[in-house]
C-alpha cells in the first residue's frame, strides 16, 4: 500500500510543481517594487557610457539613465543591479526578462523596435557611425577605403550600415568580426585589420583608452544616423512610461537650469514648471505610479543630463566629446523633452 | 477485494511495467504541454515574432570566410550554408590533419628510441590536458603575432605570411584544362584496374611487381603529359600588396589557421593513444611470425599490424572525429565564421528567433553527428573480422 | 664487492642507453635529433619563462604595475615573460569580483574540498565512513560559505569568478550529473520500450550537439521557457546546461560497466527473490561502478576542460578573467603570459585527474586477478 501512496504522492508534486511553474505574470513595475532593485541591461565596458571603475562602481551616461530610474522608483539612484551584455545577447537578455530595461549604447531601429519585441523609450545620446584609422596609412576619408579590413561587432547596426555603405561607394572590404569592445580594440591594435568601425562615441572612448591615442584618427565621415536610448520589453506601457520621464526629467532640468547643486532651493521657485517636476504641486507622481518626488530625487541623486554629459564623456573627460548635436535645441542641437504638464 | 486488484498490478511484471510506462509518458506530456504554453505566452506577451520566414530575408551582414559567394544581399537561408559548409570544410580539414598528425605520434610512441617516445609522449599530454577552447585563442594570438601587412614576410617570392593570413597564388584555368582535369582522373581508374589485374597475376606466378611506383607514375606523368600537348592551359594569378592588403590570389585566414591547429594538434593527442593501443593490442605473436617469414619491416607494418589494428582503433575514432567536429563550433571565440558563428549568432541577434535558429542549428550538429557514425560504421564493418561471427 | 656491483650496474644502464638510444645507426641518429630538439625547446623555454622573465620587479629593480614597466617592453628583445600580470590579477583568477574582505570563505571552501573528495578517491583511507558523511555535507557547507546565509553577507553568482567557477561548474556538475546518469544508463538498458526510447533520445541528443550549443540555448531560452519571476541566475543556467550535457557522456561510461557484468548474477539475484530495486542496488550497480570509474573520470576531465566554453555566454571563468585582464590596456599584450598561466592549471588539474584514472585502472586489474 505503501507504494501505491508513494507514488500517488510524487506523482501529485510533479503536477504541482508543473502547476507552479505555470502561474503568476506581474507587471515589471511591481517586479522591481518587490525585488527591491532595478536589474539594468549594461554595455560590458565603454569607457563613459557604462563602464566599471577601479573601484567596481558602474558609470557613465547610460548607467546614469538606469540611476535615473532606480531614484525614481526606489528613491536611491543606487539600487541597481548591472547585467553586463555583449551586443549579441542584449536583446535576448532583455526579452527573457532577466533585465528589466537595457541602457546600453543601443540604436533605435524600426525593426527593433516592431519585429523584436523592443519598445524604446528615447534618446540620450545621439551618434552616428565612424572610422577609426592609424595615422600613419596616410587616409583622410572613408573613401579611400578600398580593400581594407574592417574590424566589426558582431550582431549591431553597424555591421549592416557597413555593407551598405561600401556597397553604395563601390568599394570592397575584409569584415573581421569581433565579439566585444575590447577584442576589437584587441585586433585593431595587433593590425589585424586598418579600421575600427563602430558609433563615432565608442571610437572616441577605445581611442582614449590606447597607449598612444594620437596616433589615431576618426574620420570626418559619419555614415549613419545612430540614435542610441534606452529600452524596455513590449507590451508594458506603465513601466515604458516611468523609463522614459526619467530621462526626460533629467532633460528637462538642464532646459529649466535645475541641477543637483540648486534643486533644494529651486523648490522655492515660482516657475510653474519647476513646481510641478519637483513635486512641489502633487499629483504627476502618481500618474506615472510614483511618488511625487520622483524627479526630485532623480535631479538630486543623478543630476541633469548636462552634468551627467560633462562628467563622463564631455570635454574635461579623456573621452572628449563636444555636446554638438546632443546639446539642448535652445543651444543649437536636438535634444527635446515633451512638455512637463 | 479492491486491495488484491492492485496488488495484482503492482507485483504482477507485466501490468506495472504498463503502469509505469503510462505514466512517465503522461508525465512527459503534460511537462513539455506546460513548456510549450508558457514559451507561446512569454512570446506574445514580449511581442516577439516567431516563424521560419526570416530565412527568406536578406542577411544585410558580409561573410569574409565563406566558400560560396555571398554578399549583403543574399538570405539568411544563404548565410546558413554558407556557416554550415565552413563548419565542414573545417571539421574535414581537421579530422585530416589529425589522422595523419595521430597515427604519426602513436607510431613514435612505440619507438624504440627513449627520446623519441619521451617527446611524443610528452606532447600527448600536455595538448590534451588543456581546454581545446584555450588552445585555439592560443595559436590564434601566435598567429596575430606574426608580421603586420605592410612587412609580410616573403615565402619564394610566391607565398606572403602575415597576421592577415597566408596569401598565396590562385589558379586561373584556361580553355582545354578540363581535358588535364579528366585524363587525371582516367589515370587513376585505369590504376585501380591494372592493381587488381596485376595482384591476380602475382597470385598466379608470385612475381611481384612494384604496383605502387609504377601507379604513382602513371598518376603523376599522365596529367603533366596532357599538360603540355594542350599547351600549357594554366596560370596563376599572384597576390599583390596594393593599397590596405594584398590583391589577387588566394588567402588562408588566420582564423581557419588557428581553428586547424586547435582542433587538430588538440584531437591528435587523442588519436595518437587509440592508435597506440591498437597496434600494441596486435599480439607479439603476429609480429614475430611474420618477421620470421622473412617480411621486411616495413611490410610488416603494413600487411599485419595495420590491418589487424584498424579494428581496434577505428571505433574510438570515430567518436574522435565526431568530437572535432563538435568542437569546431568554437570558431565564435576568434571570429571563425562557422554555423554557431554566422547563423547562430549573427543572424538570431539580428532577427531575433532563438528558438528557430538554435533548433536548426542543433538538428544540423545532430544530422553531421549521425552522418559520421554511419559512414564509420559501415567502413567498421568492411575491416571487421570476416565470417567469424 | 663493491666494485663488481658498480660494473654490473654501470653494465646495466651501458646496455639500457645501447637498447634505447643508439641500438642502430637509424636509432642513433634520432637520437641527435631529438637531443637537439629537447635542448632547443628547453632552453628556449625556460629562458622565457624563467632565466629571463620578470616576476614582480623588472630588471631594474621596479615592481611592475603596468605593461610599460616589462623588461621586454624596455628593452626589446633581450627579455622573456612577464608575469607581473598574473600577481597583479590574482584575486582575480582565485576568486573573481568576490569582495576582497570575504575572499576567505573561499579559501576555507577551497581548503574543505580536498576533504570532501578524498572519501571518494580512496577506498581504503582510515575512517573513510566519516569523510563520505562530510562529502554529503559539503554542499550545504559550501552553498552557505560561498552564497552566505545568517551570520554571512549574500554574495551574488555574479561576483563569482576565475578558479572559483571553473571548479564550481566542474565539481557541481559532476556531482549532480553522477545520480543523473545512473538513472539514464539504467533507463537505457529497461526493459519497458518507452522509458528506454526515451533514455536514449536523451542521451544521443546531448552526445549529437556541441556543449556550446547547449549552453546558448540554457543561457538565452530557459528564461523565454519559464515564467516570469523564476529566473535562474547566468551560473545556475550554464550549471543546468553543464549537468546535463555530463550526465550523458557519464551514462554512455556506466552502461559500459552494466554490459560488463556477467548474466549469471542477474538471474542469481532473480532465483533468490529480489526485487530490481534490489538487484540494482546490491549486486549490479556496485560491480559496475567499480568497472566503469576510469571511463567515467575521463568524461569529468573532458567536461573540466569544457567548463572553460562559459566564457562565450559571457562567465568570468578562469579563461574568462585571463582574457579580460588582457583587453585592460594596462596590461594588453602579455597572451603568452595568461594563456601559459592558465594552460598549467589546467593541466595540474586533468593531469592528476588522469594518474587517478590510471591508478585505478591498475588497481582494478590487480583485484581481479
Amino acid at each position: 500500500m505503501t507504494k501505491i501512496k508513494s507514488l500517488f504522492i510524487s506523482l501529485l508534486l510533479t503536477l504541482g510543481v508543473s502547476a507552479a511553474i505555470a502561474g503568476s505574470h506581474g507587471s515589471t513595475h511591481d517586479l522591481v517594487k518587490e525585488r527591491g532593485k532595478l536589474m539594468c541591461g549594461s554595455n560590458t565596458g565603454l569607457a563613459g557610457f557604462g563602464a566599471p571603475n577601479d573601484a567596481g562602481v558602474w558609470e557613465g551616461i547610460d548607467v546614469d539613465v538606469c540611476r535615473a530610474v532606480a531614484a525614481a522608483v526606489f528613491g536611491d539612484a543606487s539600487k541597481v543591479e548591472y547585467v553586463p551584455t555583449t551586443s549579441k545577447v542584449r536583446f535576448t537578455v532583455l526579452q527573457s526578462g532577466e533585465i528589466d530595461m537595457l541602457s546600453r549604447n543601443t540604436t533605435w531601429t524600426l525593426s527593433r523596435d516592431v519585429d523584436l519585441g523592443l519598445e524604446f523609450v528615447g534618446v540620450n545620446y545621439y551618434d552616428g557611425q565612424g572610422f577609426m584609422v592609424s595615422k600613419d596609412l596616410g587616409v583622410s576619408s572613408a573613401s579611400e577605403l578600398d580593400g581594407a579590413s574592417v574590424c566589426i561587432q558582431v550582431g549591431t547596426t553597424t555591421e549592416m550600415n557597413l555593407a551598405d555603405f561600401f556597397k553604395a561607394n563601390g568599394m570592397s572590404y575584409e569584415s573581421v568580426p569581433v565579439e566585444t569592445n575590447s577584442e576589437a580594440d584587441a585586433a585593431y591594435l595587433a593590425g589585424r585589420c586598418d579600421i575600427y568601425t563602430t558609433d563615432a562615441s565608442g571610437l572616441y572612448a577605445s581611442r582614449a583608452g590606447y597607449p598612444d591615442p594620437s596616433a589615431h584618427v576618426v574620420l570626418p565621415e559619419i555614415i549613419s544616423k545612430e540614435p542610441l536610448g534606452p529600452a524596455v520589453r513590449h507590451g508594458d506601457s506603465e513601466w515604458a512610461d516611468i523609463v522614459r520621464w526619467s530621462l526626460n526629467a533629467m532633460i528637462i532640468g538642464e532646459e529649466l537650469g535645475i541641477n543637483s547643486g540648486n534643486v533644494d532651493e529651486m523648490k522655492g521657485s515660482n516657475n510653474p514648471e519647476v513646481l510641478r517636476l519637483l513635486g512641489v504641486d502633487a499629483g504627476y507622481g502618481a500618474m506615472l505610479g510614483l511618488s511625487d518626488d520622483w524627479a526630485y530625487n532623480i535631479l538630486s541623486q543623478v543630476g541633469n543630463y548636462s552634468e551627467s554629459f560633462e562628467k563622463h564623456i564631455g570635454p574635461n573627460t579623456p573621452i572628449n566629446i563636444q555636446r554638438g548635436l546632443n546639446a539642448l535645441y535652445k543651444d543649437g542641437g536636438i535634444l527635446y523633452a515633451p512638455p512637463f504638464r | 477485494m479492491q486491495t488484491s486488484l492492485i496488488r495484482k498490478i503492482i507485483f504482477d511484471e507485466k501490468s506495472r511495467s504498463l503502469l509505469i510506462q503510462t505514466l512517465v509518458i503522461g508525465l512527459f506530456a503534460i511537462f513539455i504541454y506546460l513548456i510549450a504554453q508558457q514559451t507561446a505566452y512569454n512570446l506574445e506577451k514580449r511581442g516577439i515574432s516567431s516563424g521560419f520566414d526570416f530565412l527568406n530575408i536578406s542577411a544585410g551582414y558580409d561573410i569574409s570566410i565563406r566558400l560560396i559567394p555571398f554578399t549583403s544581399e543574399d538570405t539568411h537561408l544563404r548565410a546558413y550554408f554558407v556557416g554550415l559548409l565552413n563548419t565542414l570544410m573545417i571539421a574535414v580539414c581537421g579530422c585530416i590533419l589529425a589522422t595523419i598528425l595521430g597515427f604519426l605520434v602513436g607510431i613514435i610512441r612505440l619507438s624504440s628510441n627513449w627520446l623519441f617516445r619521451n617527446i611524443a609522449y610528452v606532447y600527448v599530454e600536455f595538448t590534451r590536458n588543456v581546454p581545446v577552447l584555450l588552445q585555439i585563442i592560443l595559436y590564434y594570438s601566435i598567429l596575430l603575432s606574426l608580421p603586420k601587412i605592410k612587412q609580410a614576410f616573403p615565402i619564394f617570392n610566391t607565398f606572403y605570411l602575415s597576421n592577415r593570413g597566408l596569401f598565396s597564388p590562385s589558379p586561373i584555368f584556361k580553355e582545354g584544362f578540363s581535358i588535364v582535369f579528366y585524363s587525371f582522373i582516367i589515370a587513376i581508374i585505369f590504376t585501380i584496374f591494372l592493381k587488381r589485374f596485376l595482384k591476380r597475376k602475382q597470385e598466379q606466378t608470385g612475381n611481384q611487381y612494384p604496383i605502387f611506383f609504377i601507379n604513382s607514375a602513371i598518376i603523376i606523368f599522365t596529367p603533366i603529359l596532357f599538360y603540355y600537348i594542350m599547351g600549357m592551359p594554366l596560370e596563376f594569378d599572384h597576390p599583390v600588396l596594393k593599397g590596405f592588403n594584398f590583391k589577387g590570389g588566394m588567402v588562408i585566414r588566420p582564423e581557419f589557421l588557428g581553428m586547424l591547429f586547435g582542433l587538430s594538434i588538440y584531437t591528435a593527442a587523442f588519436i595518437s593513444e587509440t592508435v597506440r593501443s591498437g597496434i600494441i593490442s596486435v599480439s607479439k605473436g603476429q609480429r614475430e611470425a611474420s618477421q620470421a617469414l622473412g617480411l621486411k619491416s616495413s611490410f610488416v607494418m603494413r600487411l599485419i599490424i595495420i590491418p589487424q589494428a584498424l579494428r581496434v582503433i577505428i571505433p574510438p575514432l570515430t567518436s574522435q572525429y565526431l568530437n572535432l567536429t563538435k568542437n569546431s563550433s568554437l570558431g565564435i571565440a576568434i571570429g571563425y565564421a562557422d554555423l554557431v558563428h554566422g547563423f547562430g549568432g549573427i543572424s538570431l541577434n539580428q532577427t531575433g528567433r532563438a528558438i528557430e535558429i538554435m533548433l536548426i542549428v542543433m538538428l544540423t550538429y545532430l544530422s553531421i553527428s549521425l552522418i559520421i557514425s554511419l559512414s564509420m560504421n559501415i567502413y567498421n564493418k568492411s575491416v571487421q573480422f570476416k565470417g567469424n561471427a | 664487492m663493491s666494485v663488481i656491483i658498480q660494473s654490473l650496474s654501470r653494465n646495466k644502464f651501458y646496455n639500457w642507453v645501447y637498447k634505447n638510444l643508439f641500438s642502430s645507426w637509424v636509432n642513433t641518429i634520432m637520437t641527435i635529433i631529438a637531443v637537439i630538439f629537447v635542448y632547443e625547446i628547453g632552453t628556449f623555454f625556460l629562458n622565457w619563462a624563467i632565466f629571463n622573465a620578470d616576476f614582480r620587479t623588472n630588471f631594474q629593480g621596479e615592481l611592475i604595475t603596468d605593461r610599460t614597466f616589462c623588461s621586454k617592453n624596455i628593452s626589446p628583445g633581450e627579455y622573456g615573460a612577464c608575469w607581473a600580470i598574473i600577481y597583479a590579477r590574482w584575486d582575480q583568477f582565485m576568486y573573481g569580483l568576490y569582495p576582497i574582505e570575504e575572499t576567505w570563505r573561499v579559501n576555507i571552501t577551497y581548503a574543505l574540498l580536498p576533504l570532501a573528495i578524498i572519501g571518494i578517491l580512496f577506498d581504503k583511507l582510515p575512517y573513510r565512513k566519516l569523510f563520505i558523511y562530510f562529502t554529503f555535507l559539503f554542499p550545504f557547507i559550501a552553498y552557505f560559505m560561498l552564497y552566505g546565509g545568517p551570520g554571512l553577507s549574500t554574495v551574488g553568482t555574479n561576483k563569482w569568478g576565475g578558479l572559483l567557477v571553473t571548479l564550481f561548474l566542474g565539481v557541481t556538475g559532476i556531482g549532480l550529473a553522477f545520480p543523473l546518469s545512473i538513472l539514464l544508463a539504467l533507463g537505457r538498458r529497461s526493459k519497458m520500450p518507452i522509458i528506454k526510447s526515451l533514455c536514449v533520445v536523451f542521451i544521443e541528443f546531448i552526445r549529437g550537439v556541441p556543449l556550446i550549443t547547449l549552453l546558448f540555448t540554457a543561457n538565452v531560452m530557459l528564461p523565454l521557457f519559464l515564467p516570469d519571476g523564476v529566473n535562474p541566475d547566468n551560473l545556475l543556467r550554464a550549471l543546468v546546461a553543464v549537468t546535463l550535457f555530463q550526465s550523458a557522456y557519464m551514462a554512455e561510461a556506466i552502461r559500459g560497466g552494466l554490459q560488463a557484468i556477467p548474466k549469471g548474477h542477474i538471474e542469481a539475484a532473480d532465483a533468490l527473490g529480489l526485487t530490481y530495486w534490489q538487484t540494482t542496488r546490491k549486486i549490479i550497480l556496485p560491480q559496475a561502478l567499480k568497472i566503469a570509474i576510469p571511463p567515467i573520470v575521463n568524461t569529468c576531465i573532458g567536461l573540466f576542460k569544457d567548463t572553460s566554453l562559459v566564457l562565450i555566454i559571457g562567465l568570468f571563468d578562469l579563461l574568462g578573467i585571463g582574457r579580460a585582464a588582457l583587453a585592460d590596456m594596462t596590461w594588453t599584450k602579455l597572451y603568452y603570459e595568461v594563456y601559459v598561466f592558465i594552460s598549467l592549471v589546467f593541466f595540474i588539474f586533468c593531469f592528476g585527474m588522469s594518474r587517478y584514472s590510471l591508478y585505478l585502472e591498475k588497481k582494478l586489474k590487480t583485484d581481479n586477478s
